[in-house]
């Protein structure tokens, strides 16, 4: 009542409003989706003749045709799958190992490091791409996953996640009674430490993954070869390639092969995913 | 006794240590070293002349003159700060008119978590995929100038690739739709860690919900206000893969999409390594400069 009259606009004004605008964002983020899945179950000849709201038959065929064409698209959703699988992986683990000496080890200098990993937080890839190209070189990386997936070992960012999840809900009389009853460190770690961070490790796995399965830039610059190729770089070798003379149908399949599947993933574990971001802004 | 006791917590102490190594190792060879080198190639004149190799000579400071003087630098930080400007003013301002949407109880709106689910999405789709997305969606030929044929919007299809502002925001809006689902989240974190009684007793005075918005609400989110402009800023220097894809690397039309990231990758690839490294201090330097202003930002509340 009170609210009504102070406010000027009825209550029931402004949430019309606010559903009217959320109707519209959500439209404008899913509208490209649709026409996308529309598109890629057109012919190229369909396609010519303009666009329609409602699918056609050509899915399969398109499906097909992007797997029998030039592009290696299945072995580099395949590569993919390889790379991002591992560097969650070892993004995760090493993470929660790193937070746990800084958490459970009052070593000395343990505050120091702990700011130095903050402090270096920021640094973005790119401005040490130049020097990480060169070393993988010398090293005989190149068209190796290796130089893609061993560095997430050191990820600051999942490292402070982790820390702040431990601060929370790890226990030292938990540690304080595993080693009286004799356990060493390193069985602490695996059997006791890691089952309890399990949601955490879950959450950031998934975004460990979602951001090595769509990087374009340190990938591009170290695997050439075509059979060790990601998905994106088959994307802008789809960009860069004469476009005009393609089956349109087999590019929107081809682009929807990439993007679908995380769609479909997302979906399934989307309750996570926006947890998780709230969770690391209260703390970021 | 007591000594026996301070040997056992220095036997598990030094796990602390044993602990750090992976990270510790990986991080020297994979970042520390890297940044060095690329700190060192700076102070060269290192570049391939046709099928010539220029250098390595040292040359001290000139690529980073020539970096200035020569005014690609300048003109691709501008195209930067366009296209991060034009994607941020709509993305911070729709995000707070969510996020006082969605904390305000008074407006008890329903499928909050439907919403979420689907601003969000954006943000876990494969930038290059998208930019290629938007790329066929928007050619001459493509759906949406065929839907805005249809409807009379234009009498013939719209070159949207050959036009300056076109492309521009073409790429500041797929910043917008990947970004302000988690501007929204984020903000939303902040207002709901506001103290419910500073609104209830607001609302007894008689304050109207934009007077609540704008006396309470926005001066309290500062902090996570600055945390998230500036987290942007550093990704938008970092914007590569929308423009890379979507101009297929050339910043057309003239060159007026090509960003500071796409310009290093440029020169990566064709091993002008002086230029890329000077290119990479400035950014680092830059960046360096914006993670100061956050922490400073952030750690402020905690002193008073």
């Amino acid at each position: 009542m009170n609210a009504n009259k102070s406010n000027g606009v009825s209550i029931g004004a402004r949430r019309a409003i606010a559903y009217i605008v959320l109707i519209l964002l959500s439209f404008l983020c899913l509208f490209w989706f649709y026409v996308l899945f529309i598109n890629a179950t057109r012919s190229n000849g369909e396609l010519g003749r303009g666009f329609t709201a409602i699918p056609s038959t050509h899915l399969i065929e398109n499906m097909r045709n992007v797997f029998h064409g030039t592009l290696p698209m299945i072995k580099g959703m395949r590569n993919s799958l390889v790379i991002s699988s591992f560097t969650a992986l070892c993004c995760t683990y090493f993470s929660v190992m790193t937070a746990f000496a800084i958490q459970a080890y009052p070593f000395r200098g343990r505050q120091a490091v702990f700011s130095f990993i903050l402090a270096i937080m920021m640094i973005p890839t790119q401005v040490t791409a130049l020097g990480f190209v060169q070393l993988v070189n010398k090293m005989g990386l190149e068209n190796n996953f290796i130089p893609l997936i061993v560095p997430a070992i050191a990820s600051p960012v999942t490292f402070f996640y982790m820390k702040q999840y431990m601060e929370a809900n790890l226990p030292m009389s938990l540690l304080e009674a595993a080693r009286i009853d004799g356990a060493g460190e390193f069985f602490i770690f695996n059997r006791i430490v890691l089952p309890l961070m399990k949601p955490a490790i879950a959450v950031q796995a998934i975004f460990s993954f979602v951001s090595s399965w769509n990087n374009y830039f340190t990938p591009a610059l170290i695997l050439h070869k075509e059979h060790v190729k990601t998905l994106p770089i088959l994307i802008a070798q789809l960009r860069a390639a004469d476009w005009l003379k393609f089956d349109m149908g087999q590019v929107y399949a081809a682009i929807a092969f990439s993007i679908f599947p995380v769609i479909v993933v997302y979906l399934l574990l989307s309750k996570y995913i926006v947890g998780g971001v709230a969770a690391g802004a209260v703390k970021g | 006794m007591g000594s026996k006791k301070k040997s056992a917590v220095m036997g598990y102490t030094k796990w602390g240590y044993i602990f750090l190594i992976p990270f510790a190792a990986v991080f020297i060879v994979f970042q520390l070293i890297p940044l060095a080198s690329t700190i060192y190639n700076s102070l060269f004149e290192n570049y391939m002349s046709g099928l010539k190799h220029i250098g390595p000579n040292f040359i001290g400071l000139a690529n980073y003159t020539k970096l200035f003087t020569s005014g690609d630098f300048m003109k691709y930080f501008k195209n930067t700060m366009i296209m991060w400007i034009l994607g941020f003013v709509p993305q911070i301002l729709v995000s707070l008119l969510l996020g006082a949407w969605f904390t305000d109880p008074s407006l008890r709106l329903k499928g909050q978590r439907v919403f979420k689910t689907v601003i969000y999405l954006p943000n876990l789709i494969m930038a290059s995929a998208f930019a290629m997305l938007f790329f066929t969606l928007f050619a001459d030929t493509g759906p949406v100038n065929s839907i805005l044929v249809n409807m009379h919007v234009f009498a013939k299809p719209f070159k949207f690739m050959s036009n300056i502002w076109s492309v521009r925001g073409l790429v500041a809006f797929m910043n917008f739709l990947m970004w302000f689902g988690n501007t929204t989240i984020l903000l939303m974190a902040g207002m709901m860690g506001i103290d419910t009684n500073l609104f209830e007793a607001a609302q007894v005075d008689g304050a109207t919900a934009t007077q609540i918005f704008f006396k309470i609400t926005l001066p309290l989110l500062r902090p996570i206000l600055i945390y998230v402009m500036v987290t942007s800023l550093i990704g938008g220097l970092q914007m590569f893969d929308v423009p890379q894809i979507l101009t297929d690397g050339s910043g057309d039309p003239v060159r007026s999409s090509m960003t500071l990231i796409m310009y290093l990758n440029k020169h990566l690839y064709s091993k002008n390594f002086g230029l890329a490294g000077a290119l990479s201090v400035i950014l680092l330097i830059i960046t360096g400069i914006l993670s100061m202003i956050i922490f400073k930002a952030t750690a402020q509340p905690e002193n008073n």
